[in-house]
């Protein structure tokens, strides 16, 4: 799986009540309203600016909080094509995974707003086109990198009707 | 080589050797959803093509985050658990049981050796029975629901030896802050906390329960405590109705290996406090003590228990929360609401000007039941004290035990609990 896009950037800790806050959360299941709202409390513009394939790039602990899905559900609708972090909090990883969002973690001290990025998962490495440096990814364990490439566990179990692990 | 208590739990449950790193797949004994994770995974359950819920009886949806409903959406969303959990004969709380943190362990769901997901990120809180318990999202509840397994990477574990005894007027919600403060808010992230020492031994499993709670907040993914001759009392009264629930104890091995090994003397602890808008933001109270409050909560599954509502209530017993301070109150369950009115607990917080709110989530999480207004302190014994956290991203959220938020309610300012207790 290789991913490019360009680049916004947040700090460290970035929580899930900040990626969508539960005020909305627990009103509806429509993605794309929630999507309306991803991320406003950091950048009250963020949902309007983001093009389809963009990436979040953050600090450390990315997602840490609540075990909302709908805090991946909601970059997903807004188009985010992949999540870069120094680190993730564990449910947000498994829960991107799980929904199909990419998760990319590596370096990410290097990478300024709108550097073009290219991410190759299975090579372990991030490009940044814009800069021409490289960076190493951290792999995906194998199962992840399976269910990520069958779209999400929903799919996943679609195709299996368990937990593939070998 | 030795194994840690989330090592042994995985292994019996997976029926493999497990090992820090390992990936398996195990066996669950209980699955939770509630109100604001549960529709998007019924929603999973049908993406995923499922039929019927394995087990429906060691399966609960719980109706807590907003309830009763503010909210004709909400609405629509509660409706649908409730046909839901009907239709596949699943245990459903409603509205008034109480936040699902407590309705598990308080109906016999869990225990000693126990596996259990919740969707809900604090499912970690069942850890102070002896039980491996975590928060995961909705597809992966929806997938649990489907198949009665999970699968685990089987984490390391970082354990904390508390010596000593806690003084008066610090409870375990100050330990705990205290060591999130030490580790930070990503000191554990993937890791098993084990808790031990005779610091936590003293402890009753209310108190406990805090501990527990509040590993989430390191970003661990379980909380784990042995279980003593406490822990067994209190699953024996709490026992479910079915006699379900064979628990079997899990001890840590002496050789087992930790990622790593955490110890501190607690005896000179002073009551902490987590300022806004991080939980590892710790401060003694005297750094904070005199700020301001408009608003003090006291409930949630970290402080909701009936110890906690009967150290405030013998704080505020007799005397006036401070007439520029709005005091809400939400008992952790129906049976803890019950008790506390059968002690007077509830009656004593009520004359002192509380308003007492559902059993359940209360203002915890924004949804309803005392949203802040711009600009205003809150001191809360909740877990998070994240920008927005209570539906408002102006307001500024403090986090401490019952005690120091009873006291700081009737000073009407951040006040240390011990002036309260002489
Ligand atoms: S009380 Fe707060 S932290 Fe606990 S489950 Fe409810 S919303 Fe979550």
């Amino acid at each position: 799986m290789k991913l490019k896009g360009r680049a916004h950037c947040f700090g460290g800790d970035v929580n899930t009540d900040y990626i969508i806050s539960g005020k909305y959360k627990f009103k509806t299941l429509d993605m794309k309203e929630l999507a309306s709202h991803v991320m406003e409390d950091l950048d009250p513009d963020f949902a309007k600016k983001v093009q389809p394939g963009d990436f979040v790039v953050a600090g450390r602990n990315f997602g840490c909080g609540s075990s909302r899905e709908q805090a991946p559900l909601a970059l997903l609708n807004a188009g985010v094509g992949a999540v870069l972090a120094a680190s993730f909090a564990r449910i947000f990883y498994r829960n991107a995974i799980n929904t199909g969002l990419p998760v990319v973690e590596c370096d990410t001290a290097g990478i300024s707003a709108g550097d073009e990025l290219l991410a190759d998962m299975e090579g372990g490495v991030l490009r940044n086109l814009t800069r021409g440096t490289e960076t190493p990814i951290k792999p995906l364990p194998p199962f992840m990198l399976k269910v990520l490439g069958d779209g999400g566990l929903a799919a996943h179990f679609r195709k299996y009707g368990t937990f593939n692990i070998d | 080589m030795g194994k840690t208590i989330a090592e042994k739990i995985l292994s019996r449950k997976s029926g493999q050797d497990a090992r820090a790193n390992d990936l398996v797949v195990a066996d669950l004994d209980f699955r939770m959803g509630q109100d604001g994770t549960s529709p998007l995974a019924i929603r999973a359950f049908e993406e995923m093509r499922g039929k019927r819920v394995f087990d429906p009886q060691r399966a609960a949806l719980v109706i807590d985050h907003s309830a009763p409903s503010p909210l004709e959406g909400v609405s629509a969303l509660h409706h649908l658990m409730r046909s839901f959990a009907k239709e596949q004969g699943m245990i459903m709380y409603d509205i008034g049981d109480g936040v699902c943190h407590q309705l598990v362990p308080e109906k016999g769901h869990v225990g000693p050796g126990s596996l259990v997901i919740g969707a809900d990120s604090h499912t970690c809180t069942y850890g102070a029975l002896n039980a491996f318990a975590t928060g995961v999202g909705s597809t992966d509840l929806a997938a649990a629901l489907i198949s009665g397994k999970m699968w685990f990477k089987v984490p390391e574990s970082l354990r904390f030896v508390c010596r000593g005894r806690l003084p008066a007027g610090v409870y375990s919600k100050d330990l705990i802050l205290f060591l999130i403060g030490q580790v930070t808010a990503d000191g554990a992230t993937y890791m098993a906390a084990e808790y031990t020492g005779e610091a936590i031994g003293a402890l009753s499993v209310d108190a406990r329960f805090t501990i527990a709670n509040m590993a989430i907040e390191m970003g661990a993914k379980a909380g784990l405590m042995e279980a003593d001759d406490k822990v067994l009392a209190w699953v024996r009264e709490h026992r479910a109705p079915s006699g379900r629930g064979n628990f079997e104890v899990v001890s840590p091995d002496p050789e087992a290996a930790y990622a790593r090994v955490l110890e501190y003397d607690v005896s000179g602890l002073e009551p902490q406090v987590a300022k806004p808008h991080r939980v590892d933001n710790v401060a003694s109270i005297g750094e904070v003590a005199g700020t301001a409050i408009q608003q003090a909560v006291l409930g949630t599954c970290t402080n909701g228990r009936l110890e906690d509502l009967r150290i405030a209530a013998g704080i505020l017993k007799g005397r006036r929360v401070h007439p520029e301070v709005r005091f809400i109150v939400a008992p952790a369950s129906r049976r803890i609401y019950l008790e506390a009115m059968d002690e007077g607990i509830i009656q004593d917080l009520v004359r002192s000007g509380a308003a007492v709110v559902t059993p359940g989530c209360g203002p915890c999480v924004g949804t309803h039941n005392g949203v802040p207004a711009d600009g205003e302190n809150v001191i809360s014994t909740a877990n998070r004290n994240f920008k927005g956290r209570m539906g408002n991203s102006k307001a500024f959220i403090y986090l401490a035990s019952p005690a120091t938020v009873a006291a700081s309610a009737l000073a009407g300012a951040i006040a240390d609990p011990r002036e309260y207790l002489k």
